[in-house]
């Protein structure tokens, strides 16, 4: 196991890759804060998981892009576990249109938790991480945020956001002990790419030089390696896990 | 509170690596002292620690020298 008694905070780790991620983790060894905004139900479900694992885990919710939510959330992760080692920022959301026809509060509401929400829980473990002299902070990008996607002009400008947020954070805390490093993930099958019609998912696939959408473990597993001291000598990169979408 | 000078010494002495001859109330942490951005803002974590207060962005970023700390302390402890 390669992270024995460590301890994670996942934001957005109800459903999706998040989830994987949580328990990923788990599997490694690390107890898990399981951040939700909505869904307790499968929340809940996910720390059942992890406790069958032999990890400890407990729900929290908070939306990750209001300030004082984000403060208490990390409050009580440092109670309940002492440290963060690991924060992985993957909490998401998409709201797709049209450069012509997107309305300000798509833009605002995707920027606000796919990016803000990236800097306000960065900003919140970083003093806790500073005084432990470590620390992973792994932030879930999209492989559009390095290409461009037409229909996604706020998502894609939140994700690649995300990768100049990595490498500021990245070269602001190396001094300290702390790697920060961003995985884009091509397609994945969850419930944000279920929605996509038939027609749009079979244009992406030839678009997949391996030939299938990815699974949430396949983004789980680079988590891993990058909470993992594996991983000691790389900050400020994105790893494309993407089936060779873009090179 | 006559010694808050002394237990601001003695952290920055810590976390500085400074000789404590150096640490007058006119010395300025970045200037004087060898610290960077981020040796002051540790540093004010740290007296926020010591003497269990919450010290805001805004007045954080006003104190740049010893006697600025030493006197946000007397004054707001
Ligand atoms: N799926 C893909 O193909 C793909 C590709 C590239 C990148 N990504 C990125 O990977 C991440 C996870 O995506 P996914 O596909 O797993 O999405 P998903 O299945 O829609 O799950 C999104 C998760 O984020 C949580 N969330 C949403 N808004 C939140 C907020 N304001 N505060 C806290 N939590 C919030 C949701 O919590 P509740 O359910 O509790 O509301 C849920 O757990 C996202 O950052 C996404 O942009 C996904």
């Amino acid at each position: 196991m390669k992270l024995q008694g460590k301890n994670a905070l996942v934001t957005g780790a109800s459903r999706g890759i998040g989830r994987e991620i949580a328990i990923e983790l788990a599997r490694q060894g690390a107890n898990v804060a399981v951040n939700f905004s909505g869904s307790e139900q499968s929340a809940n479900e996910v720390v059942e998981e992890i406790r069958s694992i032999g990890c400890k885990a407990f729900a929290i919710q908070a939306n990750v892009a209001d300030s004082d939510s984000v403060t208490e959330m990390v409050k009580k992760t440092i109670e309940q576990f002492g440290t963060i080692d690991i924060l992985v920022n993957n909490a998401g959301i998409t709201r797709d249109n049209l450069l012509m026809r997107m309305k300000e509060d798509e833009w605002d509401a995707v920027i606000d938790t796919n990016l803000k929400g990236v800097f306000l829980c960065t900003k919140a473990v970083t003093r806790q991480m500073m005084k432990q002299r470590s620390g992973r902070i792994i932030n879930i990008s999209s492989i559009v945020g390095v290409s461009g996607n037409p229909g996604q002009a706020n998502y894609v400008a939140a994700k690649a956001g995300v990768i100049g947020l990595t490498k500021t954070t990245a070269k602001e805390l190396a001094t300290r002990g702390i790697t920060v490093n961003a995985v884009a993930p091509g397609f994945i099958t969850t419930d944000m790419t279920d929605k996509l019609s038939e027609d749009l998912k079979a244009e992406m696939l030839k678009q997949i030089p391996l030939g299938s959408l990815g699974e949430p473990k396949d983004i789980a597993n680079a988590v891993v390696f990058l909470a993992s001291d594996d991983s000691r000598y790389m900050t400020g990169q994105t790893l494309h896990i993407d089936g060779g979408m873009v090179m | 509170m006559a010694d808050v000078l002394e237990r601001v010494t003695k952290i920055i002495v810590d976390r500085l690596g400074v000789e404590e001859s150096q640490i007058t109330l006119e010395a300025s942490f970045k200037e004087d002292l060898g610290a960077d951005s981020l040796d002051v803002v540790e540093l004010v974590m740290e007296l926020e620690d010591e003497f269990g207060m919450e010290i805001s962005d805004d007045d954080a970023e006003k104190i740049s020298t010893v006697g600025d700390a030493v006197n946000y302390i007397k004054s707001n402890a």
